[in-house]
């Protein structure tokens, strides 16, 4: 690690734990990082100390944080977007893109961000776009651009304007909070003395069902973020659980009991046309679709032990899907339809693994002996989960393919249930 | 030296009110049905305010019947035997009562999924409602939920928290 990326690295930290203690807020630590990281450089941005806050902090610190990226140190003079960049002093400092971006004041108090992202070695642009923000709104706009330079530089979509949901608890209290992807901005939506796990996301963003102890069972509700309003969409004799939205957002897998053994259904988000999803003599839980609808993956103790399988969601016979070990649950296939990740207990602990849903390969991705909970990335690259670390539940993030780890924590509350959200429409 | 006497005499006034009960039913409810209507009076039911002697003995510490908490071995289902004599209190109790209602809570240790673990509380839970319902208590009366890993007794790390944490709690109407 250079000099100044050790600086930049300390004083990230410092400003997190200043936010911190002023929000209580998510704080995100690197813990290990891509192999090959590409290196970009990102200018002050002219004009922006117009704004509350820099929006240039906010996009080097996003791609910072994804693990993929090493930020060349631009010095605190702005280049303006209309500037032609030194690209052959960009290449001498290793800078194979750079960003620059000018904030100018535009009608009835807003404001223009025009950005260009350049190729150093083509000399080429890659992309340039305008975005109309209010000052308040540095932050996302900060996030919107960090996706763009993202997007064009991986061929992946960014994640960084998405959100978060997840639960806190402190003492005897649980907070189901939704905030940034970087974990700013966090929003109760629910405050409840009573447990609340399986958040999970409409697909549209604007809905998270989950499951809620409040009337000392467990019943699954469907909670509207922007308007607070909340519909009961399973309360049935016994245990309501385990919900998931279908890829279309027009019906939910939950875990009923009314007709015996934890078995699963699909209802409509506001609790009517329950149908029976599939029948057996065993535990059935945790129903995830996969993203083209077509199967629903669970676990399942039909085998006499807790086991991954997938059924149709047309019907038909369940089939098993892990073999190896003991204990796989919770399964996640992802938005890409190339992968599922699952907690596998092994030898150290329970664990976040991924399997290739072609080859049936796998492969266990932590370090960490008390994973739960996992929740891909709407652009499958990244796996949100919660685990444990010095006695507290935290959150963390694990790439993929392992090499990226990132850590979300919260002081004095344990997190965890986390639900990644979709991309922004 | 009282406390164990009064308690088995209301076993075996408890023990006594069972097996009675068969022999006289026909007897029994047409004199009720006649009470009733020739009366016009309809009973309120106050789930939340539990009356009667056999309510108090709910609440009696020495009374089998305050006790609630049934403990489960690991992966297991099945009640051991030093529960039994509480399942079968708790379950002549509801058939000698049928208006008293039952939400029994069953709960798992941490070990493991949330959800799955949610699905093993409600088979310990089952376990319970389908004994009570084999000594006399009306599917009606008994809702079998689960807490999963949610709310545990006991919050070490050790074989013994866990032990504690693996339970069917039998809760009346007005309990919870």
């Amino acid at each position: 690690m250079k000099l100044t990326d050790l600086f930049r690295y300390l004083l990230i930290t410092l400003l997190a734990a200043t936010a911190l203690s002023a929000r209580a807020q998510l704080s995100i630590e690197i813990t290990g990082a891509g192999a090959n990281r590409f290196p970009v450089a990102i200018a002050v941005m002219e004009g922006e100390s117009q704004l509350p806050r820099g929006v240039t902090d906010v996009v080097r610190g996003d791609l910072e944080r994804s693990g993929l990226f090493s930020l060349i140190e631009m010095g605190p003079k702005p280049v303006g977007e209309t500037a032609t960049p030194d690209f052959a002093y960009l290449r001498t400092r290793g800078a194979d893109a750079i960003a620059v971006g000018t904030v100018v004041p535009a009608q009835s108090g807003k404001y223009e961000l025009r950005m260009r992202l350049y190729d150093t070695r083509q000399e080429a642009q890659l992309d340039a776009l305008t975005l109309t923000m209010t000052p308040a709104q540095y932050r996302i706009t900060g996030h919107k651009i960090a996706d763009i330079i993202y997007e064009r530089i991986t061929g992946l979509k960014g994640v960084f304007s998405t959100q978060i949901a997840y639960v806190v608890k402190s003492g005897k209290q649980y907070k189901l909070q939704i905030a940034d992807s970087d974990g700013a901005n966090p929003q109760t939506a629910l405050a409840s003395n009573e447990p609340i796990i399986s958040p999970s996301w409409s697909p549209d963003g604007t809905r998270l069902a989950y499951v809620s102890f409040e009337a000392k069972k467990p019943v699954v509700y469907v909670h509207t973020l922007a308007t607070g309003l909340r519909a009961v969409a399973a309360n049935f004799k016994g245990s309501n659980s385990a919900p998931s939205w279908s890829p279309d957002g027009s019906r939910l897998a939950v875990v009923l009991t009314k007709d015996g053994l934890s078995q699963m259904y699909t209802v409509n988000p506001d609790g009517s046309g329950v149908t029976r999803l599939a029948s057996s003599s065993s535990i059935d839980t945790e129903p995830a679709f996969s993203h083209d609808g077509q199967w629903i993956y669970f676990t399942s103790d039909r085998g006499g032990s807790p086991q991954i399988y997938r059924i149709s969601t047309q019907g038909g016979r369940a089939e098993r899907v892990t073999f190896d070990g003991s204990y796989n649950v919770t399964p996640r296939p992802s938005p890409d339809g190339q992968t599922m990740t699952y907690i596998a207990r092994t030898a150290n602990g329970f664990q976040i693994a991924i399997m290739d849903v072609a080859t049936r390969q796998f492969a266990v991705l932590t370090d960490t002996g008390r994973d739960e909970s996992p929740s891909f990335a709407p652009n499958s690259r990244m796996i949100l989960y919660a685990t444990e670390i010095g006695g507290r539940g935290v959150l963390a993030a694990v790439s993929s393919d392992g090499r990226i780890k990132q850590r979300l924590s919260v002081q004095a509350a344990d997190v965890r249930e986390p639900a990644w959200g979709p991309l922004p429409r | 030296m009282r406390y164990p006497l009064a308690a088995s005499m209301l076993a075996l006034a408890l023990l006594a009110g069972c097996s009675s009960t068969p022999m006289t039913s026909d007897q029994g409810a047409s004199v009720e049905d006649r009470t009733a209507s020739s009366a016009g009076a309809i009973p309120t039911v106050r789930p939340d305010q539990m009356q009667g002697a056999g309510l108090a003995a709910l609440r009696d510490p020495n009374n089998i019947l305050s006790k609630r908490a049934i403990m489960f071995d690991y992966d297991s289902f099945t009640i051991r035997g030093e529960f039994m004599p509480l399942v079968e209190a708790h379950g002549r109790f509801l058939a000698a009562n049928p208006q008293m209602k039952m939400l029994i809570q069953g709960s798992a240790d941490e070990r493991g999924s949330r959800e799955y673990n949610l699905a093993l509380g409600q088979k310990r839970s089952d376990a319970v409602k389908k004994s009570l319902m084999l000594l006399g208590a009306k599917e009606a009366q008994i809702e079998s939920v689960s807490l999963g890993e949610e709310k545990p007794q006991c919050t070490e790390r050790n074989e013994a928290c866990y032990a504690e944490n693996r339970r069917g709690e039998m809760l009346y109407a007005g309990e919870f």
